[in-house]
């Protein structure tokens, strides 16, 4: 569950006020807006990575208001995927589990479930020079998810692909909450996107998120 | 492009001036002299000295500034705080300052009560530690620069991402920021080192001159020129050259492309 409660968030002359939804256990939301909303600063403050100035967020009915972002356990994919270029695709399915010290062999039986699930066993030794877009876009689902987190929030993961590239990708955003128990919550401004993907459809105009 | 036009062969021209003056001034460094009396002067035991001086006091001031430059060119780069622009001029300093009054200002200090109170415990001036501490004051704003462009060039993203996986901001920074940087860390401590060992000015007012214990390469050319003995101030110069020109290819080669050094 997320629960975002009178959000209020300021960065330049930009400005999040009094900003309040929620998202049920389990459940694919679409966060949808038009461009320079704010949906993505939205995404950022829960995912603990900017300072709000007043309101209280909470996961699973726990306010992580005050707690750190390397403290939070939320999976983020952000939209250009940000890979690590000086790690392989499989030390970026590792990488949390290793941050967490667990033993190698329960890393590498991680690693090969995930690149089972993505379809990116061929890749795992690679560099993440020279990965496609949908690639690219896998590895980064792939490490959110490696250390089995209860939220997932995706900032525009599909935008950067053409259709052949997404329509994978589409399946396998949508099996996320039931393969992988997880709440997503998914910015985005592709209407048919969110039509295929939500079963909770957020709209954000004017500072304000309602339900749709 | 296959043809030049008369613009592009205009600049070329203009450009090959200055080309073909340091290949002009490479050759006649080098038909001034001959091997054999280049080998002669670079085995005699005062300039080996000063070799071995400077090739040690360089490697030690270059990994000094490298242990200021990746926190403070990360610092520069990463954290916002009012004021920032007056560090970055302050940083920038002994860029743009003569050398020579780096190493007057440094004497100025060590000479103060301060600087003496702590000379009675460990003596610098006019010692090797000074050779150091000269070499470190002028290459350290070199080295920042350098870090502080190339942290900028890394997108803050991929730390953002770290953090959200677990890593604290330490973390992130060991983990991702810093192998991400790597390029830029070779080019920084290379380029530095390069530096450090052609500092001549600041040397010499901090650290004096002294055969055997305060010599460095351009101190030796510098004395060898004043006692008009030529082929010993051209040898060492040399081979200054020489490690100039493996340090440019080996900082080419890794593509060395970041901050003044650009």
């Amino acid at each position: 569950m997320i629960a975002v409660e009178n959000l209020t968030l300021a960065q330049g002359t930009f400005c999040l006020h009094d900003l309040s939804f929620r998202v049920p256990t389990k459940s694919y939301a679409v966060l949808m807006g038009r461009t320079g909303c704010g949906k993505t600063t939205a995404l950022e403050a829960i995912a603990g990575l900017r300072p709000i100035q007043a309101g209280r967020i909470r996961l699973n009915e726990i306010d992580v208001t005050d707690v750190p972002a390397w403290k939070r356990g939320v999976g983020y994919v952000p939209q250009d995927a940000a890979l690590f270029r000086s790690m392989t695709v499989e030390q970026h399915l590792g990488f949390a589990l290793t941050l967490r010290k667990h033993p190698q062999s329960e890393i590498q039986k991680r690693v090969e479930q995930l690149a089972g699930w993505l379809q990116i066993q061929p890749l795992l030794h690679r560099s993440v020079e020279g990965l496609s877009g949908g690639e690219a876009q896998r590895v980064a689902l792939g490490r959110a998810l490696s250390f089995r987190p209860s939220v997932m929030l995706l900032d525009e993961p599909l935008s950067s692909l053409d259709d052949a590239t997404r329509e994978p990708l589409i399946d396998i955003l949508s099996r996320l909450p039931d393969e992988h128990g997880v709440t997503v919550l998914h910015v985005t401004h592709n209407r048919s996107e969110a039509e295929r993907l939500a079963t909770v459809m957020l709209r954000m105009e004017n500072g304000a998120i309602t339900a749709v | 492009m296959k043809h030049w036009s008369r613009f592009h062969f205009l600049l070329g021209l203009i450009g090959s001036l200055y080309v073909l003056l340091i290949i002009a001034l490479l050759a006649a460094d080098l038909l001034h002299t001959s091997p054999g009396r280049i080998w002669e002067a670079l085995t005699s035991r005062e300039i080996r000295g000063s070799i071995r001086l400077s090739l040690l006091s360089s490697g030690i001031s270059t990994i000094f500034a490298m242990w200021i430059a990746v926190p403070l060119g990360y610092f520069l780069a990463r954290v916002p705080f009012r004021g920032r622009a007056l560090v970055e001029t302050i940083v920038d300093i002994p860029i743009v300052l003569p050398p020579l009054i780096v190493g007057l200002s440094l004497l100025i200090l060590f000479q103060s009560s301060l600087g003496r109170a702590f000379q009675q415990v460990a003596p610098v001036t006019y010692r090797i530690p000074a050779v150091i501490l000269a070499q470190f004051a002028v290459v350290t704003a070199f080295a920042v620069r350098t870090m502080r462009d190339t942290f900028s060039q890394i997108t803050p993203r991929a730390e953002h991402v770290a953090m959200t996986l677990g890593c604290t901001p330490s973390q992130a920074f060991w983990h991702v920021a810093l192998p991400e940087a790597k390029r830029g860390l070779i080019a920084a401590a290379t380029l530095s080192w390069a530096r450090a060992i052609g500092e001549f000015g600041p040397v010499l007012v901090f650290a004096g001159i002294t055969r055997m214990r305060t010599e460095v390469m351009p101190s030796t050319v510098f004395l060898e020129l004043s006692q008009n003995r030529m082929d010993a101030a051209l040898a060492v110069s040399l081979l200054m050259v020489a490690i100039a020109a493996i340090v440019l290819l080996v900082a080419r080669r890794i593509g060395a492309t970041t901050g003044v050094y650009r």
